[in-house]
């Protein structure tokens, strides 16, 4: 068994009880990143990597995470290391500061081997909207590896990290975990600093795990979760996040949701998502057909909030103090418009727009504030349904990964890529995505969501489903 | 609808430069989603308080304690340019 | 017949706070600092860095809305006011918008006229711009070849304070602007310093025909670094839009700068001024709901106000308007003055604190509360001129001793011999002398001229080193005089 076929844990486990150390994984982990058949990363620090190798490995006792490497998506800023988000205008830019969640990682002991390839400021669902150029599937070179932390997923499926971190706004970790055939997770809205995170969208963004399997993702949230004093809207955590251990679903009652399992979901992504969630009963678990009302406005109202948001966020790209700088312009207002205009690719272009008029004067009310009432709505929807059930369930994607380019001429064919996870991003709930079956040799992947803060409960039933399902397939052109 | 005026002028309080190409494509493009977005202008939203944040919570503050500054050169180090220890911007219009 | 026109005035002030860090960072406020010394990733608006509210700054709000009269807003909320400067490091400041933390209210103040109220229609925090500095032609913006900034300033916190248009004159503005600098200083808000731009002034100006109610176009003018600006750049803008207006023209809602040194007013208009600001709910950060407790626990421990206090001076201790003003400004003058009133007559304490005690002491550079003149000391001081145990140059002259060597006034008046000659037959004879010595101006006081009893006086005060008590050897004058 090769190094890179451990899972996080095991890995953990091997460095700890001395059987290997924190350099030999790091080495092995750098070897597949640097042969990036696709594109996962915009950076690799071999030389930092194994120099924080050696120091775990000299110290009298292991962290918890024990030198074992990570991939994080160019969203997190990471002091003197690259950082670009995926664009053009903060090309050449290296941080003064590390995003928190790095930081804790790092104190507990994880090594960052590099930046992953990702949509522009996180703006996507293909990862075709990098400036550096798209990320591949590791399945199948010619389709998308889903977006916007595609890089960090395609690493994972790739082993070129046995796991990493992403960011999620309206889907941007479960999404391309389904379309990649690996566990994503995105944690209730402030169960992970953001401070560090570049922000796309302020009220949804939220930071989180990929990993090979239900318990790593548990593991790597262990160690990031809780309040810090930098960001005002993270959580004080009320419990540790443990390791999930359940093998059965008795008495767990399991909402299936309609609005999501019917029209526009693909068929061999329907197939596989019933024959997941057949398992829930054969384990003692109850199926409940649950309907969200407003769930079908969750588009609309997404692509009204979280523009307007990004609109404001993306207005500190301005070329004075960091990142690129159009030359010589003649006056501020061409400085402004040039360095934008020539820094922004055209999907980040588009929504700033697009954020820009439903903020402005004499549209507010009908754009922005109408869709930030619907946003009650949404939140309402769930409040109910979670009254009646303790997880929710639908596909994570309404197809598995699509051909590179079918969709870019097409921004909002585009956008219905999202169509299944952004209602929970705008109630900021928990949600994960497992993999669950192959579909015409793809991947799909079985959206689960609970109440805010009961990760705990969410990832034990996770992994129950998951041992159940047994999902072990590997991308052919990845075995080592 | 949103016609050329109006890209125009939001493009302009955005500070992004667009082509004549660019512009009537954004036009396109914005209008074809702004027609899809509209839909939520038919519910019925009476009385429904706006979400700014689903977690709902307040009052999280810090006190007035002072915590380290960074060194200027650091601060400088990313700027594309710089002049006597400040960040150079451009002739105001 | 020709109209009058009546002018129709609102004021807006900025207040930096009184904190020791920046609105939403833990960078220390500083001034005069070299550039960009004190800044961090949030105040530099580098990717990914996120605002934290200052609590201080919440505090100090919440005092300064209980001074303005305001309602505390039982929830007020931060919201992202959108525009592109090179000053502003986001691109957004953040502000308050629809839910301020004070609400409307009426601040009252005094003025020699009596009482005065004006409305206030909101109080509401924000951030502070960083500094542009213009390079080449001399800080005329239009001329500058290029700018750079420095982010020191930047995230300072601020106290946005608008008033209603109720103000008609400059002289108004001016007298408002006092009080209410005063009161800011006084609950230690602001440092208000006009002149460095720790509080900045703006202010909306109109004009109708008088007696009507509407309201004209009005314009915003800016940068009156001073009281006398103040008032001189709203008389010159009423003067303006009066002579546009009877001069058939209209008057352009626009944004002026008073130029102080010319008098002349400007306009600022550029292309980047069409603003839409965009405001909407700032989502890092978390609404404010202060807790009752909290607010309860903050106006419990307030000074007094300064209204309060003047007013109370003015009844209790029958001081004059005047007086009071004077002597509630700066509040630790206010504070020295009640020790001393509280030992000596008020009125004689408030004529020696804002006299004698400041005028010796302005000449040495130093404050009374900060001298090694006690509060006892000047009372016994005080008392022992009253009591005429010494002479007013004595008691005078024992001031100046104390301040320069210290130690405590009755030890000084021993040591140097200042008691009053309290034997009348001492004075008598002295005063016989001077008669004796000066026939003609006894002569001429003899026959009518009683002014020239000033003269024995001082003539007296000389012999006797200022230890006669000047009055009663006025009275010996003129009765030895009229006598011989």
């Amino acid at each position: 068994m090769a190094l890179t076929d451990l899972t996080a844990e095991q890995a953990v486990r091997a460095v700890t009880a001395g059987e290997t150390s924190s350099e030999e994984l790091v080495r092995a982990y750098l070897e597949r990143a640097e042969h990036d058949d696709w594109h996962s990363f915009l950076a690799i620090d071999r030389d930092g990597a194994i120099d924080r190798a050696r120091v775990i490995d000299a110290m009298p006792e292991r962290p918890p995470l024990a030198g074992v490497p990570i991939a994080i998506k160019d969203a997190l800023s990471t002091r003197d290391l690259p950082t670009t988000a995926g664009s053009r205008i903060l090309e050449g830019f290296h941080p003064v500061y590390t995003a928190t969640c790095v930081a804790r990682l790092e104190a507990a002991g994880a090594v960052v081997i590099g930046k992953t390839n990702m949509d522009e400021f996180a703006m996507g669902s293909s990862c075709e909207n990098s400036a550096y150029g798209p990320t591949l599937n590791p399945w199948d070179v010619s389709r998308v590896p889903g977006g916007s932390s595609g890089g960090s997923a395609s690493a994972v499926a790739a082993r070129q990290a046995p796991w990493s971190l992403g960011s999620d706004t309206g889907g941007s970790i479960r999404q391309p975990a389904a379309l990649c055939g690996i566990v994503g997770l995105k944690p209730t809205y402030g169960a992970v600093s953001r401070y560090g995170l570049i922000a796309f969208a302020s009220s949804l963004d939220q930071v989180g795990p990929f990993a090979r399997t239900v318990r790593d993702a548990a593991l790597l949230l262990q160690a990031m979760v809780g309040r810090d004093p930098m960001d005002s809207t993270s959580l004080e955590w009320p419990e540790p996040i443990v390791l999930p251990s359940a093998e059965r679903l008795d008495g767990v009652r399991v909402g299936v949701i309609e609005e999501l399992m019917g029209e526009g979901i693909e068929p061999g992504v329907r197939i596989a998502c019933q024959a997941a969630l057949d398992h829930v009963e054969s384990l003692g678990g109850t199926l409940v057909p649950i309907r969200l009302p407003h769930a079908h406005h969750g588009l609309a109202t997404y692509y009204l909030i979280a523009p307007a948001e990004c609109s404001a966020n993306l207005a500190r790209f301005d070329g004075i103090r960091y990142g690129r700088r159009a030359l010589d312009a003649e006056d501020l207002l061409e400085h402004y418009e040039r360095t934008r205009g020539e820094g922004f690719g055209p999907e980040v272009k588009r929504r700033i727009m697009l954020g820009t008029f439903a903020l402005a004067s004499g549209y507010y009310e009908a754009y922005y504030g109408t869709a930030q009432r619907v946003r009650t709505r949404i939140v309402e929807d769930f409040e109910v349904a979670f009254a009646d059930v303790d997880v929710l369930a639908s596909p994570t994607s309404p197809t598995v990964a699509f051909p590179i380019g079918e969709r870019t001429g097409d921004p909002l064919a585009m956008y219905l890529s999202d169509v299944c996870t952004i209602p929970v991003s705008l109630a900021g709930l928990p949600s994960l995505s497992i993999p669950c079956g192959l579909s015409d040799g793809l991947p799909v992947g079985l959206q689960l969501a609970g109440p805010a803060l009961s990760e705990n409960r969410l990832l034990d039933i996770a992994h129950a489903l998951e041992t159940a399902i047994g999902f072990d397939a590997v991308p052919a052109g990845v075995a080592a | 609808m949103i016609d050329e005026h109006v890209t125009r002028h939001v493009a302009r309080l955005a500070r992004l430069r667009l082509t004549d190409a660019e512009c009537d494509r954004m036009q396109a493009e914005l209008s074809a989603i702004l027609t899809y977005i509209e839909q939520i202008q038919e519910l019925n939203l009476e009385g429904v308080p706006p979400t700014t944040h689903a977690i709902p919570m307040e009052n999280v503050v810090r006190e007035d304690e002072p915590t380290p500054s960074i060194p200027s050169e650091l601060a400088l180090r990313e700027a594309p340019e710089v002049h006597g220890g400040g960040f150079a911007v451009p002739r105001m219009g | 017949m020709s109209t009058t026109w009546e002018a129709v005035i609102g004021i807006e002030i900025h207040a930096q706070l009184l904190t020791r860090t920046k609105m939403f960072c833990g960078c220390e406020l500083s001034f005069g600092d070299p550039p960009n010394t004190h800044t961090c990733p949030v105040c530099l608006a580098h990717p990914g860095a996120l605002p934290v509210i200052n609590r201080e700054a919440i505090r100090l709000a919440i005092i300064a809305g209980h001074a303005l009269g305001c309602e505390i807003s039982e929830r007020s909320v931060f919201a992202r006011k959108n525009y592109f400067y090179p000053d502003l490091p986001k691109a957004y400041q953040i502000s308050q918008y629809d839910q301020p933390i004070c609400g409307p209210g009426r601040f009252r103040y005094l003025t020699p006229d009596g009482e005065q109220t004006l409305g206030i229609t909101r109080a509401h925090l924000e951030e502070d711009a960083a500094k542009l500095i213009h390079l080449g032609a001399e800080g005329r913006r239009a001329e500058a070849e290029g700018s750079v900034v420095d982010f020191n300033r930047g995230g300072t916190p601020l106290l946005e304070i608008v008033t209603e248009p109720e103000l008609h004159t400059g002289a108004a503005a001016a007298a408002f602007l006092k009080q209410l600098r005063q009161t800011l200083v006084h609950l230690g808000i602001t440092d208000g310093s006009m002149e460095q731009g720790s509080m900045r002034a703006d202010a909306n100006i109109s004009i109708r025909p008088a007696g009507t109610v509407g309201l004209g176009t009005k314009t915003e003018l800016k940068n009156m670094n001073s009281f006398t600006f103040l008032e001189r750049g709203i008389t010159a803008e009423i003067a303006r839009q009066t002579a546009l207006v009877e001069g058939g023209g209209r008057v352009a809602q626009e944004t002026l700068h008073f130029e102080p040194t010319t008098g002349r007013i400007t306009s600022l208009r550029s292309k980047e001024q069409a603003h839409d600001y965009r405001y909407f709910p700032e989502p890092d950060l978390l609404p404010v709901v202060p807790d009752r407790a909290w607010v309860a626990e903050i106006l419990a421990a307030l000074p007094e106000l300064p209204i309060t206090r003047r007013e109370r001076w003015m009844r209790d201790l029958r001081l004059t308007f005047e007086d009071a003003e004077v002597l509630a400004d700066p509040p630790e003058l206010g504070d020295y003055f009640e020790q001393v009133a509280a030992l000596a007559p008020p009125k004689s304490a408030a004529n020696w604190v804002r006299g004698d005690l400041r005028a010796q002491l302005r000449e040495r550079d130093q404050e009374p509360w900060q001298s090694g003149v006690t509060p006892d000391a000047l009372a016994d001081i005080i008392a022992m001129a009253e009591s005429r145990e010494i002479s007013m140059p004595s008691a005078k002259a024992v001031l100046t001793h104390v301040i320069d060597h210290g130690g405590a006034p009755r030890d000084v008046v021993a040591k140097l011999g200042l008691g009053a000659i309290q034997d009348e037959s001492e004075l008598m004879t002295l005063v016989d002398r001077l008669i004796a010595d000066n026939p003609v101006q006894a002569q001429q006081m003899r026959e009518g001229r009683d002014k020239l009893v000033g003269f024995f006086v001082g003539q007296a005060m000389k012999a006797t080193q200022g230890r006669a008590d000047p009055a009663r050897i006025g009275e010996l004058v003129r009765e030895r005089v009229s006598a011989g």
